[in-house]
């Protein structure tokens, strides 16, 4: 993990919370009486997926040379310098060498570089990204390159070229694009994330609809407009449909968004309330939360609503399923079978119960992509009166360890994992209000902490690649 | 050729459209008789003898419908017979031909008046279906407009008698106050029959909007299973959970958190 020092703790075993208070301070004054006792930030060896397969790699990432002095030029160049700085800066895997501590001339093709100046102090990087950008034939042309500062013979590991049409989209599309060409070289084989999208919920007046925006806050628009409450998108493995619940006359539906066809498409309503759907991995059923039969429990039907079957049979409300994106074995969910609601997982047949909570309040589960980790909202004191608040945490399937992400920033929820394990997206409101809530990203150690929408957005949803 | 058809019973319009029935049955009539006089000169149907002086029969007509009672929404088969007749009408429908069915459905009670006319005279036939419905207007108005309602009682009374069940924080069972005010409301319900209600499942905006919605189910069905078990037929009761999506107050108070963990009673208009 990296520079903060988040704190993780076993779960208290006992399920007598006295005896497990009683105990844990046992432990903790023995902690503290014993001066050769590790730290407690010592048992922090969660893995989380941040930093995979590479330590951070300092980069140089200099503006690109403008072909052209027209002044559209210089602005495409400006959106387009912005995006990739930001891009890579935002990876999580990369030490940016501050633009100050750069050489002052501005490469535009690997015959302009001199190579040198980058790998020395103050620079000091490992590689170098450049290029040029311009306006030919009326395309916006990109020429970019990433060069190993520290292999002066054959420094070259990347070279592309980008042509589009000349808009400020375009020039951001062309930056996310060459920005995970470049992640994907050095992050260890592992794709990045710059041209995944975020879907979300967006408040306007009573109502709610799902919108969706670039994984950096860009582009945000409307997809649907119901013209009622719509919660919970989640998009599908291949990025072609979108699952969402809406609130109709005899309340809330899963209903079926086709991205490509630009509609609604069937999906059979049933009684009760159908809620918090979730994607199977291969994209071909979707587990949601039904209480056709009267109490909420946890369904699977096939990705057109049919043959649905019942996964969970257990008094109190069932919710919010996420499969293991690994296996397409595993789902984890929130129940409230043994009072306020808790963290378990189960196999998809049913089988295989495991609580993974045993107090406070757990919501809102996404498995990580490598399946070993679950990122959940957690208010471990939650009650009337009680201190504390609910925030991210993310548990170690395996071993049942976790780490608090976020602290006292206001009341947290709906973390959803990127496609390369390496982000978070959640949901914060700093007062607790549900209007004040805004979206957020952080890398997966809780740090780097971004804001992405203004207040009204909730329940984020980030794509499958 | 069967075909549906809704009756809306307003009086007036049925008043006007019995008198274009009329009329058109004047004209069908007066087209018929054309025939008559056109076939008239078909030997073969006069057949062999000449004039004769017999009266014409006297037509006759049988209506039915299957079933004759039906809840609002349903459908009737109409099956009608006639002999001996010119022109057959039934009010409501127009024009028929002399044997046929229908599937009508009716949105309230109907007397189907089935006239048939033959050159030995006029028969009626009869048949009343009858619509059980929720909503019956029964203190007619001049708008029409109010009377749908009637038979639900008065809002004031409805909630006088029907009170919303409040719960504690993250629970779903109801508390002794609540399981009382639901044995009132349920013999509130019971002596009005014709009220059909819907409970709404609320839940105060802490936690998790996907689990809220869940419990908030869990909260109407709570409430729907006491009035069921105090006599109320779960077909009168429709249960929609809102969650925190819908609040009936917004600050952030206990007393206001109590105000919106609820199940809450409405006329299912």
């Amino acid at each position: 993990m990296n520079s903060t020092t988040p704190k993780s703790r076993q779960r208290p075993g006992p399920s007598r919370p006295a005896l497990a208070v009683v105990l844990w301070a046992l432990c903790m004054l023995w902690v503290t009486l014993t001066p050769t006792a590790p730290p407690a930030w010592g048992q922090d060896n969660i893995f989380t997926g941040t930093n995979t397969g590479a330590t951070t790699i300092r980069i140089a990432v200099a503006d690109f040379k403008p072909l052209a002095a027209d002044p559209q030029t210089a602005a495409f160049k400006q959106t387009f310098d912005a995006t990739l700085y930001a891009d890579l800066a935002a990876a999580g895997i990369f030490d940016i060498v501050s633009k100050s501590l750069m050489p002052p001339a501005t490469p535009g093709a690997p015959s302009d570089i001199q190579l040198q100046g980058f790998a020395n102090a103050p620079a000091s990087a490992a590689f170098v990204a450049f290029g040029s950008l311009g306006q030919v034939g009326g395309k916006l042309v990109a020429n970019g390159f990433l060069f190993d500062a520290k292999n002066l013979q054959y420094p070259q590991v990347l070279a592309k070229q980008y042509s589009e049409d000349p808009t400020d989209d375009s020039a951001r599309q062309i930056a996310h694009r060459f920005a995970d060409e470049i992640i994907l070289r050095l992050g260890g084989g592992t794709p990045g994330i710059a041209e995944t999208k975020l879907y979300y919920v967006q408040q306007s007046g009573s109502n709610k609809e799902i919108w969706t925006m670039d994984y950096d806050g860009a582009n945000q628009h409307a997809i649907t407009h119901v013209g009622s409450v719509s919660i919970s998108p989640r998009v599908s493995p291949d990025n072609t449909r979108l699952a969402f619940s809406s609130l109709g006359r005899n309340g809330f539906q899963i209903r079926m968004y086709s991205l490509v066809l630009g509609r609604m498409v069937a999906f059979p309503e049933v009684g009760g309330t159908n809620v918090s759907p979730a994607w199977s991995p291969d994209g071909r059923e979707v587990a949601y939360s039904s209480s056709r039969t009267g109490d909420p429990e946890i369904w699977i039907s096939d990705a057109s609503g049919n043959l649905a079957r019942r996964v969970t049979s257990f008094r109190g409300p069932d919710v919010s399923p996420a499969y293991n994106p690994r296996t397409g074995a595993q789902i984890a969910w929130i129940s409230g079978r043994t009072g306020l609601p808790q963290l378990y997982i189960m196999n998809t047949d049913g089988s295989g119960v495991q609580p993974m909570t045993d107090g406070g309040y757990a919501t809102s589960p996404s498995w990580s992509p490598n399946g070993q980790v679950i990122a959940f909202a957690w208010d471990r004191k939650y009650g009337p009166g009680a201190p504390g608040g609910q925030d991210i945490y993310v548990m170690e399937v395996a071993t049942k360890k976790w780490i608090q992400l976020t602290h006292d920033g206001g009341r947290c929820d709906f973390p959803s994992w990127s496609p390369d394990g390496r982000h978070i997206v959640y949901a914060n409101s700093a007062d607790g209000r549900a209007d004040h809530t805004r979206i957020w990203t952080m890398l997966a150690d809780g740090t780097q902490r971004r804001q992405l929408t203004g207040p009204g957005a909730d329940m984020p949803n980030w794509s499958w690649k | 050729m069967t075909q549906t058809r809704s009756f809306q019973p307003q009086p007036i319009c049925i008043i006007r459209r019995l008198r274009a029935a009329l009329l058109l049955a004047a004209s069908l009539v007066a087209v018929s008789g054309c025939h008559k006089n056109a076939s008239g000169v078909n030997p073969s149907s006069l057949g062999p003898t000449t004039a004769p002086e017999t009266r014409p029969p006297a037509p006759t007509a049988s209506l039915v419908a299957d079933p004759l009672a039906i809840d609002l929404g349903q459908s009737v088969v109409l099956n009608w017979r006639s002999t001996n007749a010119a022109s057959v009408m039934i009010d409501g429908i127009g024009p028929v031909s002399p044997n046929g069915t229908q599937t009508v459905s009716p949105s309230t009670s109907t007397n189907f008046h089935m006239i048939a006319k033959g050159e030995g005279g006029t028969v009626e036939a009869n048949v009343r279906v009858t619509v059980r419905i929720p909503v019956a207007p029964t203190v007619p108005t001049e708008t029409g407009e109010a009377a749908a309602s009637a038979d639900m009682g008065s809002e004031a009374a409805f909630h006088q008698n029907v009170q919303d069940a409040f719960f504690d924080y993250d629970s779903y069972d109801l508390r002794p106050d609540a399981e009382t005010a639901a044995v009132k409301a349920a013999s509130y319900l019971v002596a009005h029959p014709d009220i059909r209600i819907v409970i709404g499942g609320y839940c105060d905006d802490r936690g998790s909007a996907e689990y809220n919605l869940a419990l908030g189910e869990n909260r109407a069905n709570a409430a729907k299973t006491a009035l069921s078990k105090a006599g109320v037929a779960p077909g009168r009761i429709r249960v929609v959970s809102f969650g925190k999506e819908k609040q009936f107050c917004t600050e952030e108070s206990e007393t206001c958190w109590q105000e919106n963990r609820r199940a809450q009673f409405s006329l299912d208009r």
